[in-house]
């Protein structure tokens, strides 16, 4: 009879066990020899999550104000003077075809003040613009507070603030009857004859309003703005607008765009700038990435440290475990299956460290995207990088550790008690 | 699978019955400059259901000749066969599944897992033997019962007596009922009432079949075996047969 000497494989469950035998009989040291695994893993998955959860907030708000958002400004001349827009530029402007909205601010010299005591030098860059009463909705913004221009208080001294300006002014919240005062050229007098506190030094401006920020045209946010009809009365304004926000059919867009120039300034298009915000803002979000780099090599750091401990850990269970290795080799294994059993336990090891960090960047980028109401997002390079990189870890530090307990003599292996 | 050329020949020059073990004229010499030798020319052959004891004082060489015996070693001349297969004819990892199925070893420190139940630490002899799990659990409980263990299959190592964890690993030797059994001074960590326990049962293993080499310094444990070979200085002095 011919004898059968085939070594028998393990099958996958009885690798398992043995490859956990260290791990469950020592786990206080298998848990702090994954730890280090875990933060590197832990950090990598977070910053990825982080950057991309804040980069999908971003387009999301993007995608929600619109893409089909131009903006016209006033530019340089030749000489390197400021640019006048033509008076008739939004009305020209809405004459092209698939331009829906054509909404426009222009800037007047006039300082604002929350008292007449504020000293006139402190004007906290602030600017006085003049807005069409279409504004709020063009550039995807509405009143937080109180209510925006309208036919009537267009013509009136009435102010809606921006978002930023207000809170520089320290107001939170508008009452029947709030004045700011307004000073620049030809701003004299008072608003109401009802005007019984200090004399303000240009003139009174009721508070109509407050506007949420807005992220497309984030100028506004900075400006006080009034009626054209107020600002020429009282401001000295010279009804030429500053910057022209037009909305047209998104497939239309960059076709707008081309002519945009020329429309508005039919004699001298390049004095005109033309841009598209919501372009600058994804930009943006692509560049958050940039910063992530630093982060990223905190988090290999954490991972090659934590790989030595892996592999020095392994190292000690080798030596402490002399004689289950003797054992399991009297017992049939052969030194490949000792091999394999040490190289799993380390590819173990380091896959627990690395699930675990994958679930502490993952609660990480979750708690942090709720509380900016992002959507979180963790992308699967992330997770899938982190684990992957955790095994390969495993290997590499397992290796040498399971190459040596395989090259135990048995009988060496025995003879130490 | 290889299987050794001399094995034929051998086989058709006994006629009779393979023995069990066969040791011919077998030298093993540790280092190189000069080898010391541990074993001289030793030569001996154990047939099926023998008891023997391999005798000697320290550094007869009686811990070498285990390991040689054991496969674990190779010798340094000489052919070293269990159950007709040479030893120097097969390769590592055939030499691990002639431990894995047809050896049993029972330590002098028990070498048991002391997180796993005793039924796992007798169904890990098999482990290597390419049996599934369900059926190592099996033969485990009937080996753990032929040695007085079948009531507490799910206690662990530090629950039990030294005596009892002896039993444990004997069970765990004899499952997959091997070939041979080689006991490695298995009563020197005992005391001598609970070793002499040990060697009844050991006797009464041998009684139900089993070959078992009992490796001694001990003349009073080597006196219970019906055969005895006394190893001194690494060369076999006497063989006899009670």
């Amino acid at each position: 009879m011919q004898p059968e000497l085939a070594s028998a494989r393990l099958s996958l469950p009885d690798l398992a066990r043995v490859a956990s035998v260290g791990l469950r009989t020592r786990r206080l040291r298998a848990a702090l020899s994954a730890l280090g695994i875990a933060i590197g893993v832990a950090a990598i998955v977070a910053v990825l999550g982080l950057s991309s959860s804040s980069q999908a907030g971003l387009l999301a708000e993007i995608d929600r104000l619109g893409t089909n958002l131009l903006t016209v400004t006033n530019g340089q001349t030749l000489f390197g003077q400021t640019a006048e827009l033509p008076l008739a530029a939004p009305g020209m402007i809405r004459r092209i075809g698939p331009v829906t909205q054509v909404q426009y601010t222009g800037s007047t010299s006039a300082n604002v003040y929350r008292s007449p005591y504020i000293p006139a030098v402190e004007t906290n860059g602030l600017a006085v613009d003049a807005a069409s009463l279409g504004l709020p909705r063009a550039v995807g913004t509405s009143p937080a507070q109180g209510r925006y221009l309208n036919a009537a208080t267009q013509h009136e001294p009435v102010a809606v603030l921006g978002a930023q300006a207000a809170s520089l002014l320290g107001i939170d919240r508008v009452y029947p009857g709030e004045r700011i005062c307004i000073t620049g050229t030809g701003a004299q007098g008072t608003a109401g004859s009802s005007s019984a506190s200090s004399a303000c030094d240009g003139m009174w401006f009721y508070l109509a309003g407050i506007l949420k920020p807005a992220v497309l045209a984030s100028e506004i946010d900075d400006s006080v703005l009034v009626g054209f009809p107020a600002a020429k009365r009282w401001l000295g304004f010279d009804g030429h607008p500053t910057e022209i926000y037009v909305r047209s059919i998104t497939s239309e867009t960059a076709a707008v765009q081309t002519v945009l120039a020329a429309t508005s300034d039919p004699e001298a298009p390049n004095d005109v700038n033309v841009s598209q915000p919501s372009t600058a803002l994804t930009a943006r979000a692509d560049a958050q990435g940039a910063l992530n780099s630093l982060f990223l090599g905190l988090g290999a750091v954490s991972l090659l440290v934590g790989a030595v401990g892996v592999a020095n850990i392994m190292l000690i269970g080798v030596l402490e475990r002399r004689s289950e290795i003797g054992l399991r080799r009297s017992l049939g294994a052969t030194k490949g299956q000792i091999r394999t059993q040490f190289l799993s336990e380390a590819i173990l090891l380091a896959v627990i460290g690395g699930a675990a960090g994958v679930a502490a960047g993952a609660i990480s980028t979750i708690v942090y995207a709720s509380t900016k109401h992002w959507t979180a997002v963790i992308p699967a390079s992330a997770w899938a990088g982190g684990l992957a990189a955790a095994v390969l870890i495993g290997a590499i530090s397992g290796l040498l550790p399971a190459i040596r307990a395989a090259r135990l003599s048995p009988t060496e292996a025995l003879r130490t008690v | 699978m290889t299987e050794a050329p001399t094995l034929v020949s051998s086989r058709l020059q006994s006629q009779g019955p393979i023995p069990v073990l066969e040791l011919e004229n077998v030298t093993k010499s540790y280092g190189t400059d000069p080898p010391i030798p541990a074993l001289q020319g030793v030569s001996f052959s154990i047939g099926s259901g023998e008891l023997v004891a391999v005798v000697g004082p320290s550094g007869s060489g009686k811990s070498t000749l285990l390991h040689l015996i054991g496969t674990l070693e190779r010798p340094t001349s000489g052919r070293v066969a269990i159950t007709g297969l040479d030893a120097a004819e097969l390769e590592d990892r055939e030499l691990a599944a002639v431990r894995a199925t047809r050896i049993g070893f029972v330590f002098q420190q028990f070498f048991l897992a002391e997180h796993a139940t005793i039924l796992d630490n007798v169904a890990d002899g098999l482990l290597y033997a390419g049996f599934p799990a369900t059926e190592r659990r099996v033969q485990a409980a009937s080996a753990l019962t032929a040695v007085g263990l079948g009531a507490r299959l799910k206690a662990r190592p530090p629950q039990l007596s030294g005596g009892e964890r002896q039993r444990v690993a004997i069970a765990r030797a004899l499952v997959g009922a091997p070939a041979i059994v080689l006991a490695d001074e298995p009563t020197g960590n005992l005391d001598s009432a609970t070793g002499e326990q040990i060697m009844a049962l050991i006797e009464e293993l041998n009684g139900n079949g089993a070959t078992i080499v009992v490796i001694t310094h001990e003349h009073a444990i080597a006196a219970r075996c019906p055969r005895r070979i006394q190893l001194l200085d690494g060369r076999v002095i006497s063989d006899t047969l009670a």
